[in-house]
């Protein structure tokens, strides 16, 4: 069975058409990348994913592991394996970090069923997944992504991911204000994630990323809907030619 | 639905019902003829068995509170109190005072209990309640102190703390020293009225140089109907001494509204600290805004002495109306002055809450950190006055108070008064107005928080400020205090 199965996916936000009849399938073990110009609706697919408030569904379905995700609250869809890697984190002043990732895990595992991780055992495994991503013990301190570098948002965002173990890893433009270093700290951050039984949607508009993190699949989006899909090649040739073709072709 | 529009529609339908401390207790209680007049001032005094001069001092408010007005400037409204439809009296039958705690009435006891409150001071020896929390607790069960345990530890180390009613025949001295000069008698007009009626209350007596050995509590309840509650603090810590002192509050469930009115004074001599936490869940009233308590309190410190320092906090988050500001008197050269607080409002309240902090001596200072939550359709205002008198070189004050809206029916204000008539103080004042942000609902349910679990996580990062000022047997209380009390605001 497919892990992500999307079917003519329309949404709009205050009347607003953004996804036209959007079609993908996400098996297990595979990575996708979906890549466009500004404006094609590739944000808006992962908010309409993750059940954003103000997006409305107008027609077609999503299924992950055959449920339907379109008829669950944002946090049963979070405890049902679904993670979205934020393009701008959110800040959370008085909060601090730890207390935040404590709060998520416990949340997902209660809505599960299963018991609440133990203090020694979520201070481990914090410690060990926070040292892979460079985060230090006094950005755990801090607030929420406050005074956070772009960087550290990032990477604040990929080691929420590894905490929570999804079944479906969405990231919204992980790339976008990372320099070449904090990239490849990053990427190999969502590299250690790939899994047989895990998907991932990288969502990006440059190809750059994609050399870190090599998907299996490339989608081209315009318009809201996906106009060609290929092999990690297409990326290239996108590199190479621009989007200009696409725009054009749908106008 | 969008999250924050989901949020206000449940508000709408807010049940606060949901008030866990809305039991009341069946005991036989002994009450003073129905309304006010110089016979009821004359029948609490008896009752006391207290001295003369104390009648006296009670009938003179009597007769001032005869001539004064009530205050109608703060920004709550509320049908007009007829006063003489409260009982300004009422004693549980079986226990004439305080005793021993065999003598209590279990039902008494129960209910203490219920809160929470280690009253039985043998079982906390013996470790079953908490052996890290040692706690000295006077009980004041509607208008009489019913216990006050670790007295006799206490009085090793000299201090005194027990009901003021016992204080003011035991120890008349200090009382008469003390009582009424921090809030004088005309101070306004419900401190004028709980100097007539003054039922009970706790006094607290450190003397020099003695570090009060554990944190002092005292508990207040309203059981019986139609009750007001007066009750009357007053401590006083002398040179070089320090005190930690919290009080909490609960009433039962009632279609009506039920009268508090206290007075708490607070002396601090030279170098002597004291530290007032209060963690207030009077009954709120109904969904539709019906019952609860009117709480109008006075409280007020007085840094008598140089480098003496009082500190308050408060986490309010009961009383149908709240009308309360504590306050700092910097009277002693390099006294400083604290205010800390949070005031949770939600379903109909209406909290005009803040702080006074009247700067007298030279190099004095003072920190105000407020802040207040309003969910429902409920008003939270915060009123602070901040002043130097002309001879108070060198003040320094810094305020900060934020305001955080939960929905779109509730209101938030700040009205800060600020005068400096010396050149050289120093006033600083913050204020912000926010809501809880879609997006920041959204991060938290993305990563599987429901929504009430998200409200409470933001709503306890906002007042994290205060929170670390409560002594720590009680922060993990008032935490969870506020998400109880937010309940509803998001279903």
């Amino acid at each position: 069975m497919a892990l992500l199965e999307i079917k003519n996916l329309h949404a709009q936000i205050e009347d607003n058409q953004i996804l036209r009849g959007l079609d993908l399938v996400v098996n297990p073990g595979e990575v996708h990348a979906i890549m466009g110009p500004n404006g094609s609706g590739k944000s808006t697919l992962s908010y309409v994913l993750a059940g954003k408030p103000d997006y409305e569904v107008t027609a077609g379905e999503a299924l992950l592991d055959g449920q339907n995700l379109l008829e669950m609250d944002p946090d049963a869809r979070a405890a049902a394996g679904l993670f979205l890697a934020f393009q701008y984190p959110i800040e959370i002043p008085g909060v601090a970090t730890m207390t935040f990732l404590r709060t998520a895990i416990n949340a997902q595992r209660k809505a599960r069923g299963e018991a609440e991780l133990s203090t020694p055992d979520f201070l481990r495994l914090v410690k060990e997944k926070a040292g892979d991503l460079g985060i230090t013990q006094d950005m755990l301190r801090r607030g929420v992504n406050v005074g956070f570098s772009g960087g550290e948002k990032k990477r604040n965002e990929i080691l929420q991911m590894t905490l929570l173990q999804p079944k479906l890893c969405i990231l919204d433009e992980t790339d976008s204000g990372l320099d070449i270093d904090a990239l490849k700290v990053v990427s190999e951050g969502v590299n250690a994630l790939r899994a047989p039984d895990r998907g991932m949607v990288v969502i990006t508009h440059y190809q750059r990323l994609l050399n870190h993190i090599v998907p299996d699949v490339v989608h081209v989006m315009n318009k809201g809907r996906i106009v060609r899909s290929g092999g990690k090649e297409l990326a290239l040739e996108l590199e190479a030619s621009g989007y200009a073709g696409y725009s054009q072709d749908a106008a | 639905m969008p999250a924050v529009q989901e949020t206000v529609e449940r508000v709408r339908s807010i049940d606060v019902d949901q008030y866990k401390y809305g039991f009341v207790t069946d005991i036989e209680s002994e009450k003073a003829p129905k309304g006010l007049s110089e016979d009821t001032v004359r029948y609490i005094s008896a009752k006391k068995n207290e001295p003369e001069w104390m009648l006296e001092w009670r009938l003179d408010a009597y007769r001032r509170w005869l001539t004064m007005e009530e205050p109608t400037w703060a920004r709550v409204s509320y049908p007009k109190i007829d006063f003489q439809d409260y009982y300004y009296y009422s004693q549980p039958k079986s226990t004439p005072g305080p005793q021993s705690l065999d003598d209590i009435d279990p039902e008494i006891l129960a209910t203490y209990e219920k809160l929470g409150i280690p009253l039985r001071e043998r079982e906390i020896l013996l470790g079953i309640q908490n052996p890290t929390s040692r706690v000295a607790v006077d009980a004041v069960f509607d208008s009489v102190s019913v216990a006050t345990t670790f007295k006799a530890e206490l009085a090793k180390a000299g201090v005194i703390f027990c009901s003021i009613s016992e204080a003011i025949r035991e120890h008349p001295d200090l009382v008469r020293q003390y009582l009424g000069s921090v809030v004088p008698v005309s101070d306004n007009f419900y401190a004028t009225l709980n100097t007539a009626v003054f039922s009970d209350g706790s006094f607290v007596y450190i003397p020099k140089g003695v570090r009060c050995p554990m944190e002092l509590s005292t508990y207040f309840r309203i059981n019986e109907r139609n009750t007001g509650q007066f009750e009357r603090t007053l401590i006083i810590a002398d040179e070089g001494a320090y005190v930690s002192y919290l009080e909490g509050c609960t009433a039962p469930q009632r279609d009506e509204n039920q009268l508090h009115a206290a007075v708490v004074e607070l002396v601090a001599l030279k170098d002597a600290e004291i530290k007032y936490s209060t963690v207030q869940n009077w009954y709120p009233g109904d969904k539709d805004g019906k019952g609860g308590i009117y709480n109008f309190v006075t409280k007020r410190g007085d840094c008598r002495g140089d480098n003496s320092k009082i500190s308050w906090t408060q986490v309010e988050t009961g009383s149908a109306i709240t009308w309360k500001y504590p306050s700092c008197i910097l009277r002693g050269d390099g006294s400083q002055g604290e205010f800390y607080s949070i005031a949770i409002s939600n379903g109909y309240q209406q909290v005009d809450s803040g702080t006074k902090m009247i700067h007298l001596g030279k190099n004095t200072s003072s920190r105000i950190i407020s802040k207040g939550i309003a969910a429902g359709r409920s008003e939270n205002t915060y009123r602070g006055q901040v002043t130097a008198h002309r001879r108070a070189t060198n003040a320094r004050n810094f305020t900060n108070c934020d305001s955080l809206l939960i929905g779109d029916r509730c209101g938030a204000h700040t009205v800060p008064y600020i005068e400096a008539k010396n050149s050289s103080a120093v006033f600083e004042h913050e204020a912000t107005t926010s809501k809880i942000s879609e997006d920041q609902m959204f991060y938290c349910l993305q990563r599987g928080l429901t929504q009430e679990e998200a409200v409470a996580l933001i709503v306890n990062g906002f007042v994290k400020d205060v929170l670390q000022q409560l002594p720590m047997e009680f922060a993990v209380e008032a935490q969870k205090l506020i998400s109880v009390s937010l309940e509803g605001s998001v279903g």
